[in-house]
């Protein structure tokens, strides 16, 4: 089980070293998921590069949300396979996958609505003793947990600052705006130490002064080593910042490439302005 | 599809896969033990058909009560804990009337109205049955329907309208709450008393000689079978034939979608008050002229097997919830043949939790949503 | 500011909470003694009455306590907590019960083990169905895991109940060893008498304060009752205990919820799948919750049923879950303190307050005898005597108390459905978690602002 990193003062979010560095830290592979009649994800293959941003597009049911599902073991692909570092992990539990450092968050923010944002935020450290239920209520042992809590609580705090989001620590979450939901969503998934983030819409209803901030936070934490994945609608804010562009149509990969490729592919063109957009 | 289909699938289900085998196990263990029983003659083929056809008529009860459970669980979306005394409403209101129409003259009206509450009257001393007395029996079973459907919608317009938009969960709290009021109003009125409400002996009945032993149907057994049917029959009609039925559909369907489009939803809400409380009440009635006693736990003894029969069934589908109750009703009555019968009822909850822990849909689930 | 805000913490979690639970018993407790006070009671009168009351307290605490951590913390709707305070209470009694050889001839013997061992026996059993149960079912809906543990909860009724498992022929040898038993059984309809050393005078004489006790009995003899005095000193000494055990449960509960163990359960209760995709394994953080909850509901089983002479089936019926369930209600899930206050007060007010009441008005005006049924007491109405209907409905306060709380119940969801304590924010943490430091002042903004 890993301590909390302890950091230095100013705020920033160290990344745990991984001894193989895989450069390639998530393949996919002919993924297939049929909900009834609809084939919601057909036959999708990619692969995200390390330390990369990369964009993941589609018009809407285009089965966008359903692969970040089937990578995270929210739903079992029909057929397929996942690999994470290196190692499958398909049909694996989510909680398995989170452990193995691959993050998410969700399209419609699902934040712990009856929980303030500083339980949000102390739930999402990995190896926490005091999950352990005879640690928490041993005499004696209950120190060690409460240690670790307070380690954990200072890189919460640093985190909070960083998404400049602690003047709203003890509020209840479900009392939080839609953009500021989006922020702890995605500070609360950077805290579990994640090698990787899929982030689906994480800038939908996030008013355009927030959403620069958290477009520097991306690039910052990029830099820092973090690998994204990104699901967005705004074509722009896609083509300005990712490196590289899945698109995605029907549940088919249509195109894959840089954003310049992407703009001048005759398909996509079509299947944007022929299609529901 | 292929190997990664069951690699995917495996790892989730390696913990249900030993269940599903001593499912199947336990069916085959079942099926040996009936035939191995009947060949060896230590079952009776005459007992067999007995307990078969008490399971029929207890299911065909179990699924005209379960109809209104379904309903209101669809459309209004929770489990109402209070429909067992639903039941016993209706049963102790049609009852009473009964009474007073078969004993008025022989004994006093309070007693009668009580349905002879501390033993101040008994059934079987005012002879009736529906040969004997059929004008009160058809009286007291209006009655009942109609005093079921006058408590669900008195309840729903005090109770359960108020928090309308709050979570199932919330309302079946609630419901837990009704259940114990109604219950116990019961037992400050009525007594805890169980008393025997029909002369068993009066009940005309013909006897077959089946192979090795007999078997008996009596007059209540196809009044019972008729009123069910009938009830059943009419029931299709309605939700097939007119546009409430179809409002009621699609609001089990989608409530959402259902007021978009301008369904009244109160009004379809108030119909299925009327048609499920309706027809609970009558299911009380006929089961009390059926079994020939009558106490105040006799709704809430069969609430956990309407249960059983509307998951079973499916939750919404009335088709389901017939289908449902007769498969309970037999598994309740037949399963003597394999176990002690005090478990009879244990082995219906037992099917029910199976059913929930494998196929919470229902098993007879995506075919019609009435 | 962080000052004040550690105060307002402290003062919140150290200093209000039990200034409140304090003040909610004075009151019920003054209540209860002024009622003894007007119907006369003697000393033994008062101490009995209040002996009966805080046994209650306690039972209904510890319970509530109990379900508060399912559904409280965890958001799993148990509705069959009766049938695990059965397991817990009838393996206790089968275990500790003297062989048949000792107890008379009717009844089914037990194994004659030490009342201690065999109450760890009832827990433990409690715990183990509470895994079988919800090893398959805690994945389900919280409606359709309601029915389940219903249906549970009356299967082990009629397994007390059935003649199959009424009594057993143990052998003589299990494994080489001498089991002192030769029948075991769950007694069927009967039940079973509970013919064992009492729980009270068991923990006594190992803590070795068997002697000491009855010295103390002997001097309540001289100088404040002297006919008879241990019913009444074991009464309010075993209601003590009560008290005491309810107070290990809630410091039990407390640090459960104040810990990272207790975040992820209140993950689990707002939404399962952000729980998952933080990488918690929340089918075994439900386990885990479930078993220890059934396991205190087992050990609540045993302390309210195992000091009585007998057990029988009927006393396992759902009512006791529905009560559990309205004390809770009153206290507020979520609460430990709210649930504590909410058994005390369900049990003050709605479960032994009625009968009160009752007797309070039959002192005040001696009304004599009432009618036999309801018929006659509506007949008497008719011709507008009010006294038969008034003393059909006190002789039936025991019936009607039901129907009370039905309503009780049906009042709080519409009004009020967080408890009376209203909205309490209790942080799942095992420490403070203002700012470490306290060097940005806005967060303390924020705090103050919404707490009740
Ligand atoms: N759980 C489900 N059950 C049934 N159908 C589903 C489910 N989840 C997704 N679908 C269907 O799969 C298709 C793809 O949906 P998905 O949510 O993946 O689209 P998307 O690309 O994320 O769209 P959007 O941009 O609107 O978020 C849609 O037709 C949707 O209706
Ligand atoms: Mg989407």
């Amino acid at each position: 089980m890993s301590e909390a990193d302890e950091s230095a003062g100013e705020p920033s979010i160290p990344i745990e070293d991984t001894d193989e560095m895989s450069t390639v830290p998530l393949e996919v592979e002919n993924l297939r998921k049929t909900f009834g009649g609809i084939t919601a994800v057909d036959d999708v293959s990619f692969e995200v590069e390390k330390g990369s941003l990369t964009g993941l597009i589609g018009p809407n049911g285009a089965g966008k949300s359903t692969t970040f599902n089937l990578i995270t073991g929210m739903h079992d692909p029909d057929s397929g396979t996942v690999r994470f570092n290196g190692e499958e992990i398909t049909g694996l539990a989510p909680h398995e996958i989170a452990n193995r450092g691959l993050a998410r968050t969700f399209q419609i923010a699902r934040e712990l609505e009856e929980m303030t944002v500083l339980e949000n935020m102390m739930l999402a450290p990995k190896g926490q003793i005091g999950e352990t239920l005879w640690r928490s209520v041993t005499p004696g042992v209950r120190s060690d947990v409460q240690r670790q809590e307070t380690q954990h609580l200072e890189r919460v705090w640093e985190v909070l600052d960083f998404f400049e989001i602690d003047h709203l620590a003890e509020e209840y979450a479900g009392n939080l705006s839609g953009g500021q939901r989006k922020l702890l969503e995605m500070a609360r998934a950077l805290l579990t130490d994640p090698d990787m983030l899929l982030l689906d819409e994480p800038f939908a209803g996030v008013n355009p002064s927030l959403e620069k901030r958290l477009l520097e936070h991306v690039h910052e934490l990029r830099e820092q080593g973090y690998t994204f994945l990104i699901v967005e609608h705004d074509m722009d804010l896609i083509m300005e910042n990712c490196e590289r562009v899945i698109v995605m149509h029907q549940g088919r990969v249509l195109k894959d490439g840089t954003p310049a490729e992407v703009k001048q592919s005759e398909e996509v063109i079509e299947a944007y302005l022929g299609g529901e957009v | 599809m292929g190997v990664s289909e069951t690699y995917a699938r495996g790892r989730r289900l390696a913990g249900e896969q030993p269940f599903a085998i001593v499912v199947g196990l336990v069916a085959v263990w079942l099926v040996w033990f009936l035939v191995e029983g009947l060949v060896t003659g230590r079952i009776r083929v005459s007992n067999v058909l007995s307990y078969a056809w008490d399971g029929l008529l207890r299911g065909l009860i179990v699924g005209l009560a379960g109809i209104g459970l379904s309903m209101t669980y669809s459309i209004l979306n929770f489990a109402n804990f209070s429909h067992g005394d639903y039941i016993t409403s209706g049963a102790f209101s049609g009852w009473a009337v009964t009474y007073l129409l078969a004993g008025l003259g022989e004994a006093n009206i309070g007693s009668l109205l009580l349905v002879g509450a501390g033993g101040s009257v008994f059934g079987g001393a005012l002879g009736i049955g529906i040969t004997t007395s059929p004008l009160a029996v058809v009286v007291g079973m209006l009655i009942a329907g109609a005093a079921s459907i006058g408590l669900a919608l008195f309840i729903d317009r005090f109770v359960y309208k108020p928090i309308r938009d709050e979570s199932g969960i919330a309302l079946l709290i609630t419901s837990v709450g009704v259940a114990f009021a109604l219950r116990y109003i019961i037992v400050f009125v009525f007594g805890t008393d169980v008393r025997g409400t029909t002369s068993a002996g009066e009940v005309p009945r013909v006897s077959f000689y089946l192979i090795d032993g007999s078997f008996r149907i009596n007059a209540h057994d196809i009044t019972l079978l008729v009123v069910a049917v009938g009830l059943m029959l009419g029931v299709h009609l309605l939700l097939q034939t007119t546009k409430l039925g179809k409002a009621m559909r699609a609001m089990s369907d989608n409530e959402d979608l259902a007021r978009i489009t301008g369904i009244p939803t109160e009004q379809v809400i108030r119909a299925t008050w009327i048609v499920g409380g309706g027809l609970t009440g009558i299911a009380g009635y006929m089961f009390v002229l059926w079994k020939g006693t009558l106490g105040f736990n006799d709704g809430w003894l069969l609430l956990l097997l309407v249960f059983a029969a509307v998951i079973l069934g499916g939750i919404g589908s009335i088709y389901g919830a017939i289908a449902g109750g007769i498969v309970i009703g037999l598994t309740a009555s037949m399963s003597v043949i394999w176990i002690p019968s005090e478990f009879g009822r244990a082995a219906a909850f037992f099917v029910m939790i199976v059913i929930l822990l494998f196929k919470p849909q229902g098993i007879f689930s995506g075919r019609t949503t009435a | 500011m962080t000052e004040t805000t550690l105060y307002d913490r402290f003062e919140r979690v150290i200093d209000t909470d039990p200034k409140l639970v304090v003040a909610v018993l004075a009151v019920i407790y003054l209540a209860y003694i002024a009622s003894g006070v007007a119907f006369g009671y003697s000393l033994r009168g008062q101490l009995n009455s209040l002996a009966n009351l805080t046994f209650y307290i306690g039972v209904f605490g510890m319970l509530a306590l109990a379900l508060n951590l399912h559904w409280g913390y965890t958001g799993l709707f148990n509705i069959g907590i009766v049938g695990f305070m059965g397991i817990g209470v009838y393996v206790t009694a089968i275990l500790a019960k003297p062989p048949v050889a000792q107890g008379g001839a009717a009844q089914v013997g037990g194994f004659g083990l030490p009342l201690g061992i065999a109450v760890i026996g009832g827990v433990f059993m409690a715990a183990f169905f509470g895994l079988l149960v919800g090893l398959p079912a805690l994945r389900l809906r919280a409606d359709y895991l309601a029915i389940v543990t219903i249906a549970f909860s009356e299967i082990v009724r009629f397994t007390m109940m059935s003649r199959t498992f009424q009594e057993f022929t143990v052998p003589d040898t299990v494994l080489g060893y001498d089991l002192a038993a030769d029948t075991v059984g769950l007694g069927g309809g009967g039940g079973l008498i509970l013919n064992y050393a009492s729980p009270l005078e068991a923990l006594l004489h190992a803590l070795y304060l068997w002697e000491p006790y009855l010295g103390f009995v002997s001097f309540v003899q001289a100088n404040l009752i002297a006919n008879n005095p241990r019913p009444v000193v074991d009464g309010v000494v075993y209601g003590l205990l009560l008290l005491a055990v309810c107070g290990l449960y809630y410091w039990l509960l407390t640090w459960t919820g104040e810990s990272p163990f207790g975040r992820v359960l209140k993950a689990i209760r707002e939404d399962e799948d952000v729980a998952n995709a933080l990488g918690k394994d929340t089918n075994r953080f439900k386990l885990k919750s479930f078993v220890l909850g059934c396991a205190l509901m087992g050990f609540g089983g045993i302390l309210w049923y195992a000091g009585r002479g007998s057990i029988t089936p009927p006393s396992f019926r759902p009512n006791i879950t529905f009560f559990v369930w309205i004390a809770l209600i009153i206290g507020g899930a979520g609460s430990n303190t709210g649930s504590f206050l909410g058994g005390a007060v369900f049990a003050a007010l709605l479960y032994e307050g009625p009968r009160y009441i009752k007797n309070l008005i039959e002192v005040a005006f001696n009304l004599g005898d009432g009618p036999g049924n309801f018929g006659q007491a509506m007949a008497a109405l008719g011709s507008l005597d009010p006294v038969p209907f008034v003393l059909y409905t006190l002789n039936s306060i025991s019936e009607l108390r039901l129907v009370i709380m039905g309503v009780v119940l049906i009042w709080l969801m519409h009004n009020r459905p967080e408890g009376m304590l209203g909205h309490r924010k209790e942080t799942a943490a095992s420490i403070d978690l203002s700012r470490p430091g306290g060097a940005k002042s806005d967060a303390a903004a924020a705090d103050g602002g919404d707490q009740q």
